[in-house]
């Protein structure tokens, strides 16, 4: 597949006798990111440049971005794309798919654009059964504003704003995206993946195919949550935050598939 | 039979739809709000016949949040609301705006501040004009007074959309949304084909790239300009835009020619001063009307040329509110004898339809020069 935005270098072409084994997917534009040390954002940007290719979706694929850390994930896909106001990602995509039936759309949205101030344009695209797929990054923290509180934040868990740790009275309990979007008719799949090993992201890469296979096959919303580590406004190293992920959020975001129309 | 084409008894709301579906508008995004229910309705029904899209959102912000995908998508579409329901728009607005993004939004006005009132009224001029969305926004605003304009002024809400690619609002009340009258559904002369509007938005929609062919370098439609130096040439661009959209101004001057004084009066409010107008100068009073058609851009140089035209003469401005185009008037007419005018203002209260015979007497209160008590 052809991309424009990825020149190999000479240097790097094979020469006679020699075949490209592994290159950066064609939806997928070849540069370093914006995002800290060990952030997961790079990971979920690969699989889903992967699975764009992979379902020959790429030509025509529409990205709605966010407004957070992924604001500018239009920089790392070769695909159109534009530019959504904070959480209204997925009514966004409703006008892009709605306008434009031939088009793989698909958003990609941090925890507190999704969860938080979008949640009504999330569940109601969801509820509506919108030919889009939505990928829902989970780090329990504002990443781009300096980690304050998110809706998923864990209880106890220390933020910005959150100083004594976060308390279920008053500052409610973590937001569980995927069962709520695995309860409305509109969604034809949802699953809960992690990012903190090659296991996980590779069950991950297999529910994000499914995802947009059931966009591409017209059978309803896709939805994928990530649990991603924020080194950065987690105070932890690289290794610590993916322990936390297995240690901490799993327990309270379990993994799963919670809803699958593929196989009926 | 003539050869005239059939005329349809339609409310003003319905003209929009009508309008709009004829102007080529595929896709509409709203939610329920009165007096303007008819649009989204009329849409309903209009759209799924002919190939389009009809949604009603979970809100106001979805609705111009969807809106913002469509748009970007190249496709003719639009929302329609009223003034609470504009207020949850401003968002999207703002940002449609910074994206560049050929958006139609209708306010069928109600009154406010507030809840308010459910009656017309002309309380959201400055929203309208002034306001509309955080930043150094600017939309187009044409103000239709009767059906007719409504079904025409959607053909040149489009072609001005895709033209600048900006947003343009069609602002008229709920007298405008409610009336019935008799409408001609036949294309204005300033309409642009659905052909045409689709070769503007060619170079800038989003569409995925492989419809461009092998090989396309990707396109993104956005308002962010993080980078030094990069907002302020996207905001000269947008200058350069609002600079040009000056040419679009337009107005409608009756009885001038003589008048001692002109009314500025714009929408419903018009019809009723245009009726009052009328009455006066049978009694031989010298009194003419002008009425801005856009309200942004506001056409100050033909209020300047009608004030230049007959040093002393007055203006009176009369609007559904507490003084808001007033100002623009003011503006208009700031100046030393022979550029500037006396500029007086009569406001009604909203909620209540307006009646020529009691507009008769500010009027003649201010061809005389005297105080007017609103």
């Amino acid at each position: 597949m052809n991309n424009p935005c990825n020149a190999l270098p000479e240097a790097l072409r094979p020469r006679e006798g020699e075949s490209l084994v592994f290159d950066a997917p064609a939806a997928q534009v070849d540069r370093p990111t914006h995002y800290c040390p060990g952030c997961h954002h790079g990971i979920a940007h690969r699989l889903v440049a992967e699975v764009l290719d992979e379902l020959d979706a790429t030509d025509r694929a529409v990205l709605v971005a966010s407004v957070g850390c992924s604001a500018f994930s239009y920089d790392y896909f070769a695909v159109d794309a534009l530019e959504a106001q904070h959480g209204r990602a997925c009514a966004v995509a409703t006008g892009v798919r709605r306008a434009n039936p031939d088009s793989v759309v698909f958003t990609y949205q941090g925890d507190g654009d999704m969860a938080a101030i979008g949640l009504a344009e999330s569940v109601h695209a969801a509820n509506r059964g919108e030919l889009i797929t939505a990928i829902f990054i989970n780090n329990t923290v504002y990443g781009m504003t300096g980690g304050q509180t998110a809706p998923t934040t864990l209880i106890g868990q220390i933020t910005t704003t959150s100083p004594a740790g976060r308390r279920l009275r008053g500052e409610g309990g973590p937001l569980r995206m995927t069962e709520l979007m695995a309860g409305l008719d509109g969604v034809a799949y949802a699953e809960r993946c992690a990012l903190d090993s090659v296991r996980h992201v590779r069950a991950a890469k297999k529910a994000l195919r499914n995802a947009f296979e059931v966009q591409i096959r017209g059978l309803g919303f896709g939805f994928v949550e990530l649990l991603s580590g924020c080194p950065t406004n987690w105070h932890m190293t690289p290794q610590a935050a993916n322990r936390r992920i297995a240690e901490e959020m799993i327990p309270v975001f379990p993994l799963g598939t919670a809803k699958n129309l593929l196989d009926k | 039979m003539s050869d005239a084409p059939e005329r349809i008894l339609i409310k003003g709301n319905e003209a929009v739809a009508f309008g709009a579906v004829d102007a080529g508008c595929r896709c509409y995004f709203g939610y329920p709000i009165t007096p303007q229910n008819e649009i989204p309705e009329a849409m309903s029904r209009l759209l799924p016949e002919i190939g389009g899209c009809y949604v009603q959102a979970e809100s106001e912000v979805g609705a111009a949040s969807m809106l913002l995908g469509a748009c970007a998508s190249g496709v003719p579409s639009m929302t329609s609301s009223s003034g609470c329901g504009i207020s949850l728009m401003q968002e999207a607005l703002s940002y449609m705006t910074g994206s560049m993004l050929p958006a139609v939004l209708v306010n069928m006005a109600r009154g406010g501040p507030g809840l308010g009132d459910i009656g017309p009224s002309q309380g959201d001029y400055f929203q309208a004009v002034k306001g509309g969305g955080h930043g150094d926004h600017r939309n187009i605003v044409l103000a239709p007074a009767t059906a007719q304009e409504c079904y025409d002024f959607m053909f040149r809400a489009f072609a001005l959309a895709f033209t600048y690619a900006n947003p343009v609002m069609v602002l008229g009340d709920a007298v405008v949304g409610q009336i019935k009258e008799p409408v001609r559904r036949t294309p204005p002369p300033d309409a642009l084909a659905p052909e045409r509007l689709a070769e503007l938005a060619a170079p800038w929609r989003v569409e995925g790239r492989g419809r461009r062919g092998p090989g396309a370098a990707p396109r993104l439609v956005k308002s962010v300009y993080l980078a030094e130096g990069t907002l302020a040439a996207r905001n000269r661009q947008l200058r350069d835009k609002y600079e040009a959209m000056r040419a679009e101004a337009r107005w409608i001057a009756q009885d001038t020619d003589d008048a001692d004084l002109v009314v500025v009066a714009y929408g419903s409010i018009a019809r009723a001063v245009r009726s009052a107008i009328r009455a006066l100068r049978a009694q031989g009073a010298a009194v003419g009307l002008f009425r801005p058609i856009t309200l942004y851009p506001f056409p100050d140089e033909g209020l300047r040329a009608l004030a230049a035209a007959r040093p002393g003469r007055r203006f009176l401005v009369v609007e559904q509110n507490l003084g808001q185009m007033v100002e623009d008037v003011r503006l208009a007419l700031f100046g030393p004898a022979g550029r500037g005018a006396e500029v007086l203002f009569h406001g009604l209260m909203p909620g209540l339809l307006a009646d020529a015979q009691t507009l008769e007497e500010p009027v003649r209160l201010a061809l005389a020069g005297k105080e007017i008590r609103s």
